[in-house]
């Protein structure tokens, strides 16, 4: 049975389902109700787990690290600032090989200071070694936790995971969501039980000084984990959940009516809708276009990715953040998947890959917008979607 | 053969006489192998966690300049979930650097959130591991690579943070001051804090030749001289009253802790005499506090 409710909550009730024994959070708006609800879960006996108070989100995420580091599944949010004081221990974490689970909730960063939605907190960390999805509804948000800890957890894999959902749209959104029931996540979800931990009956040292001698096979080990094992355990841990939960989890992606599409549109979060309500119209049109939703940023399934797209003649790439001084980021991700497929396959004709900047610090995007942009014939690797010229005088 | 009892074994590469490696010994030796041990960044765990070595025979964590605070409230948080926290003490330490200024933070977050953990600053009064730089803990007068003493200068013009008081101000259960001149009021204060539950504070003044400029061989003189002069005063509190003080007939002056290390020697000369007035004030100020003086 479905039930109609906001988002962060719905998410805080999965999480809940997920059983972690430590939560420690510090405010941030849009986060913020994920973590009242969790504190609330805890209070009424709900959940049984502790629950810390922090002073910053560099704590928080350190609280985390320590609860996973001792053997405890555990969990925390974030949005925007608060991402970006955690990133040195986000790093560490993936460094460490913990694999702690986290939501953020994205949002603009500052300076000006904008509460409001875009993704340009977490690609800022698109580097640390994080396993990255993308939520396009609360749903899926509720679905990628769980299957967030199994993927993560894996003894294949043990690195951290953030789910990502747009704030506001998704933290304060209403849908109708179905949750599972507590056995089966029970059953698909065991407890946490990790390869190495802070034990007394076992020491080790965790976080030693690494010289040239090893650092690099660190990166090397954390590299093709990604690349192997994360993804493989994405798929599986998909199709397992799909199989377990009946109901459909994509993992690497989501391909939208993507046969014989000569334009493919890509982008990732909540503005997967209205693409696809612009996909369905242009269908009805006879318009052949589909749209490639990205849900695994980190590791980027490239091979996948410029695979499909070398059918295209067409690839519109919609980022919500900016590389400033380059591109978009995911529009970076994908001419490079197109071209190092290219390579391997030995094609000459490319598609043409296009790139366009939207939704910045919360400004709406229309449907009509992402017409305007399938019908826009110039090639712009960055081109910016509806700037007011008469705002600009207002800036250096 | 290694010794059963001794946690923190030899073959690390801390300086000749650093006094850092000998309290994190005697620390751990007293809380015994049932510990985990939080590290922030800093010369302890360069010196003691050389990959594919370590020095640790407890589990040990390090993971960032400033966070092992936090990092053990989320350890202690996890013994707490599983119901073992009673057979596991947790210690979260730091250099000077690492306690009192870049991870004051997150320590005043563990303390005023009272988790059971004993944390300890090992203090050898500047950032060593980066080549002697003034910490908020430099003592008046310290000459260091950022504070040196020039034409214009005497050194660092500013007195170190009251660690005790800002602990005590935390409401910590238990708090104290040490020396390495004095292991086994060391270790007995190790000892007695975990047995109370709740934060816990223990300071230890670590000489440091190398950032002190001082003979290796005297680092315990060193130490032994600090508490002597009235500098370093050794004392404890339980639940915030004063309980126990090292007393003496007479404070030695206080020229001959300068003496013995390089850091203070532009202290003995005459255009320092305001500066060296200062620290007498601050002996003073020491002595009345703590009832230093016998009778």
């Amino acid at each position: 049975m479905k039930e109609f409710l906001e988002g962060a909550a719905s998410i805080a009730r999965t999480v809940g389902l997920c059983r972690p024994g430590v939560i420690s959070a510090y405010p941030i708006t849009p986060q913020t109700h994920i973590v009242e609800e969790l504190a609330s879960l805890v209070a009424n006996g709900k959940l049984k787990a502790e629950f810390i108070n922090v002073e910053s989100e560099h704590s928080a995420a350190s609280c985390v690290l320590g609860a996973v580091a001792t053997g405890v599944r555990a969990y925390s949010s974030t949005s925007s600032q608060g991402l970006l004081l955690m990133a040195e221990v986000l790093f560490n974490i993936a460094g460490l090989r913990l694999p702690v689970v986290m939501c953020c909730v994205n949002r603009a960063v500052s300076a000006p200071i904008n509460i409001w939605n875009d993704q340009q907190d977490i690609v800022t960390l698109r580097d640390a070694g994080i396993i990255l999805l993308f939520a396009e509804n609360i749903q899926e948000a509720c679905d990628l936790h769980i299957q967030a800890f199994k993927i993560a957890e894996d003894p294949q894999v043990m690195l951290p995971c953030i789910v990502n959902i747009d704030g506001y749209i998704l933290s304060h959104g209403y849908e109708p969501v179905e949750f599972p029931n507590q056995e089966l996540v029970d059953k698909f979800l065991p407890p946490y039980n990790p390869p190495y931990k802070l034990d007394i009956n076992n020491p080790l040292t965790l976080g030693s000084l690494i010289g040239p001698e090893y650092y690099l096979e660190t990166r090397y080990a954390i590299q093709e984990t990604m690349n192997n094992e994360v993804k493989r355990k994405i798929l599986d841990v998909a199709e397992e959940f799909t199989r377990i939960f009946s109901r459909k989890s994509f993992g690497l992606f989501e391909e939208y009516k993507i046969q014989d599409a000569e334009t493919i549109f890509v982008s990732m979060g909540s503005i997967a809708g209205p693409i696809k309500d612009v996909v369905d119209e242009l269908r009805e049109k006879g318009q052949k276009v589909g749209f490639l939703r990205i849900i695994t940023y980190r590791p980027f399934p490239s091979k996948e990715v410029g695979k499909i797209l070398s059918n295209a003649k067409r690839v519109i790439v919609i980022d919500k953040s900016i590389s400033l001084g380059s591109y978009g980021p995911l529009y970076q991700d994908v001419v490079n998947s197109v071209y190092i497929n290219s390579q391997v396959d030995n094609q000459k004709n490319l598609p043409k890959v296009v790139g366009y900047i939207c939704g910045l610090g919360g400004r709406d995007v229309y449907k009509e917008e992402i017409i305007e942009i399938y019908n826009d014939k110039e090639f712009e690797p960055a081109k910016f979607v509806s700037v007011k010229k008469e705002n600009l005088d207002n800036f250096i | 053969m290694i010794d059963e009892k001794i946690l923190f074994t030899s073959g690390h590469t801390a300086c000749a006489g650093c006094a850092q490696a000998l309290a994190a010994r005697l620390v751990i030796d007293a809380a015994g192998k049932n510990t985990i041990v939080l590290n922030n960044t800093g010369c302890l765990e360069v010196f003691s966690t050389g990959y594919p070595y370590t020095s640790w025979r407890v589990p040990f964590l390090h993971s960032l300049f400033e966070n092992a605070g936090a990092v053990a409230s989320g350890v202690e948080s996890a013994l707490n979930y599983l119901g073992i926290k009673e057979n596991v003490n947790v210690i979260a330490q730091a250099g000077d650097g690492g306690f009192a200024d870049i991870g004051f933070q997150a320590f005043s977050g563990l303390w005023e959130r009272g988790h059971d953990v004993l944390t300890i600053c090992y203090d050898n009064e500047a950032y060593m591991n980066t080549g002697i730089q003034r910490s908020g803990t430099t003592p008046l007068g310290t000459n260091t690579t950022t504070s040196p003493v020039g034409k214009n200068s005497l050194g660092n013009l500013r007195w170190k943070k009251n660690l005790v008081e800002i602990a005590l101000a935390h409401r910590c259960v238990y708090v104290a001051t040490a020396s390495v001149h004095m292991p086994v009021d060391l270790q007995n204060k190790v000892k007695k804090a975990l047995k109370v539950k709740g934060p816990k504070f223990i300071h230890i003044l670590s000489p440091c030749p190398l950032g002190w400029s001082s003979k290796p061989e005297d680092s315990i003189d060193v130490a032994k001289v600090a508490v002597e002069t009235g500098f370093w005063p050794l004392v404890e509190f339980e639940n915030g009253v004063l309980t126990k003080v090292k007393k003496f007939k007479e404070l030695r002056p206080i020229e001959d802790y300068f003496k013995l290390q390089k850091r203070f020697s532009h202290l003995l000369k005459e255009e320092a005499k305001e500066v060296v007035e200062m620290w007498r004030q601050k002996v003073e100020e020491n002595i009345k506090k703590y009832q230093l003086l016998e009778g």
